[in-house]
């Protein structure tokens, strides 16, 4: 078995950065993912890489652009108002189509807000993440070995269909120590990157990475074309888990933290014989929607349990659509909900929608 | 929560040793192949204020990370007793310092144990590893103190490089144990 070790989230997704090969960090610090920055500024020089504490996360979010110009692994992390702030580098990226990976471990908004754990950036981070059409590879861990995992496979979805991978984290995931297995991480060969600015040689024409495109026919194109890959990523890349939902009548819907307390009620609730399960989106974009429409077949209510004040919900209204009543369970502004709250939240549905519970 | 589930509380003013002694009760549980989590408090008010950590350890999948009922709650100043000691499981154990908090418990339902961790640690020549005193009477007092499961988890917060560092939160641990 391999090796394991207590380690920060903050910090298993910057040594699973170094281990995917990433030599380029960018960022300005910002509680509470501040370790992922102090981590890079240790380590990176030691092991010839770079890292630059920027002005700002503006000045950040635009140096990853430039070194993903030329084809190289980089990264920037920051929360919530960070985000915000990086929001137009972000779609400067997807118009351009550079691969890149984001790291927010969110806190509580909006504003300036608080520095407590949050997922209230969910429609921010799936839903584009800046002006224009596009999408970002959203990764949702919760767990620190799942920070590592989803920080490799995020470069290598970024470089596969060149666009940024968001790892949308929160301030507990960042924060606590679980142990972790990194000789567990598995890093793939390296994508071609033909595209890239490195240098002709005077040997072929050369590369212009760029996301101004003034003619519309030929904006459009290659909207129409991203799009393209988007449905291929949307067919291939989903990941999510399920939890004890063989024959559930209700399902949980819940990523990061929020699914990890719902786990205590899940169980809870499985004892006093309520049949409730719980599906566990992994890529909160692409939505797991056909997960939750095969769940359809033995479930009867959904709750979802978010610490925003509802976002996923209305995901899993789209995927379910309609058939079922879905109902929020929620904490905010730094808030996270209990267990308790959240079985309260499964015994009322389960006395709502009756049967042998 | 199963019976195979113990949820630790350290608390107590920052730069009492609160979040290593927690990293130590986590190492200790990974040493002995347990699922376990750690999670600080994090916020502004760390310097001089109080600090805590929340550790469970299990021999299944830990879910919420989060410790708002403990098992066991480990005090080290007042404001850290008078805050969490309602919170304690029925039939839990408190640990405090009763060279810094002098007031009895209120609690009658939970097992007292009062080790003046600051007093001995400063009498003893390592006025900073009253932490350790404290898990050493944790450990004796759940029945899980030997000298090899110590060292083991020892070696994983302290570097080698720091000899004498392990041997001072060894004597430290074995004081307490013995107390």
């Amino acid at each position: 078995m391999a090796d394991k070790v207590l380690m920060k989230g903050n910090e298993a997704i910057a040594e699973a950065a170094i281990i995917a090969g990433c030599r380029h960090y960018f960022g300005y610090p910002i509680t509470p993912q501040t370790e992922i920055a102090a981590y890079m500024a240790k380590r990176l020089p030691k092991i010839g890489g770079v890292f630059l504490q920027a002005e700002s996360e503006v000045a950040a979010i635009n140096m990853v652009y430039g070194v993903a110009s030329t084809g190289t692994r980089v990264m920037t992390s920051s929360s919530s108002p960070g985000i915000s702030l990086k929001s137009e580098g972000l779609s400067y990226l997807a118009g351009a189509d550079l691969p890149s990976l984001v790291v927010n471990v969110q806190r509580g908004g909006p504003g300036l807000g608080g520095i407590q754990p949050s997922q209230a950036d969910y429609f921010q981070a799936t839903k584009g993440g800046g002006h224009g059409d596009f999408h970002m590879i959203v990764l949702a861990p919760s767990s620190v070995q799942e920070m590592a995992e989803l920080t490799v496979h995020g470069f290598e979805l970024a470089d596969k269909y060149r666009m940024t991978s968001m790892i949308l984290a929160d301030g507990t995931m960042g924060q606590m120590m679980e142990p972790v297995a990194l000789d567990a991480l598995k890093v793939g060969e390296p994508v071609e990157k033909p595209w890239a600015t490195t240098g002709t040689k005077l040997e072929r024409v050369h590369n212009i990475v760029n996301s101004l495109s003034l003619v519309p026919e030929e904006l459009e194109e290659l909207n129409f074309a991203r799009y393209e890959r988007y449905k291929v990523i949307e067919e291939n890349e989903v990941m999510y888990e399920t939890y004890r939902m063989e024959d559930a009548e209700i399902c949980i819907a819940a990523f990061g933290i929020a699914s990890r307390v719902s786990r205590n009620a899940v169980d809870a609730a499985r004892e006093m014989g309520i049949k409730v399960g719980m599906i566990r989106p992994i890529t909160l974009w692409p939505f797991p929607k056909k997960a939750f429409k095969d769940s359809l077949a033995t479930c009867k209510a959904y709750i979802s349990v978010e610490l925003s004040m509802g976002q996923m919900i209305e995901d899993v209204m789209l995927a379910t659509e309609g058939k079922a009543p879905v109902t929020l369970c929620n904490r905010v502004g730094g808030m996270i909900p209990s267990p308790e709250q959240v079985l309260e939240s499964i015994k009322e549905t389960a006395a709502r929608i009756g049967g042998n519970n | 929560m199963s019976t195979d589930t113990k949820e630790f509380l350290f608390s107590g003013f920052g730069g009492q040793g609160i979040l290593f002694a927690g990293k130590f009760i986590a190492y200790k549980g990974l040493t002995e192949g347990k699922n376990v989590s750690w999670l600080p408090s994090y916020g502004p008010e760390m310097r001089g204020g109080t600090a805590s950590c929340g550790i469970i350890i299990s021999d299944g999948a830990v879910g919420s990370p989060i410790v708002s009922k403990p098992d066991i709650l480990v005090a080290m100043n007042l404001p850290s007793l008078d805050r969490y000691e309602a919170s304690v499981k029925k039939g839990g154990m408190i640990f405090y310092d009763s060279s810094l908090i002098e007031r009895p418990l209120t609690r009658t339902d939970v097992k007292a144990y009062a080790v003046p961790a600051t007093r001995l640690a400063g009498e003893n020549g390592f006025p900073t590893l009253g932490n350790m005193i404290l898990v050493g009477k944790i450990l004796a007092a759940l029945g899980e103190y030997n000298e090899a499961g110590v060292n083991a988890a020892l070696a994983k917060v302290i570097s080698a490089k720091r000899a004498d560092m392990l041997e001072l939160n060894y004597k430290a641990l074995e004081l307490g144990a013995n107390y």
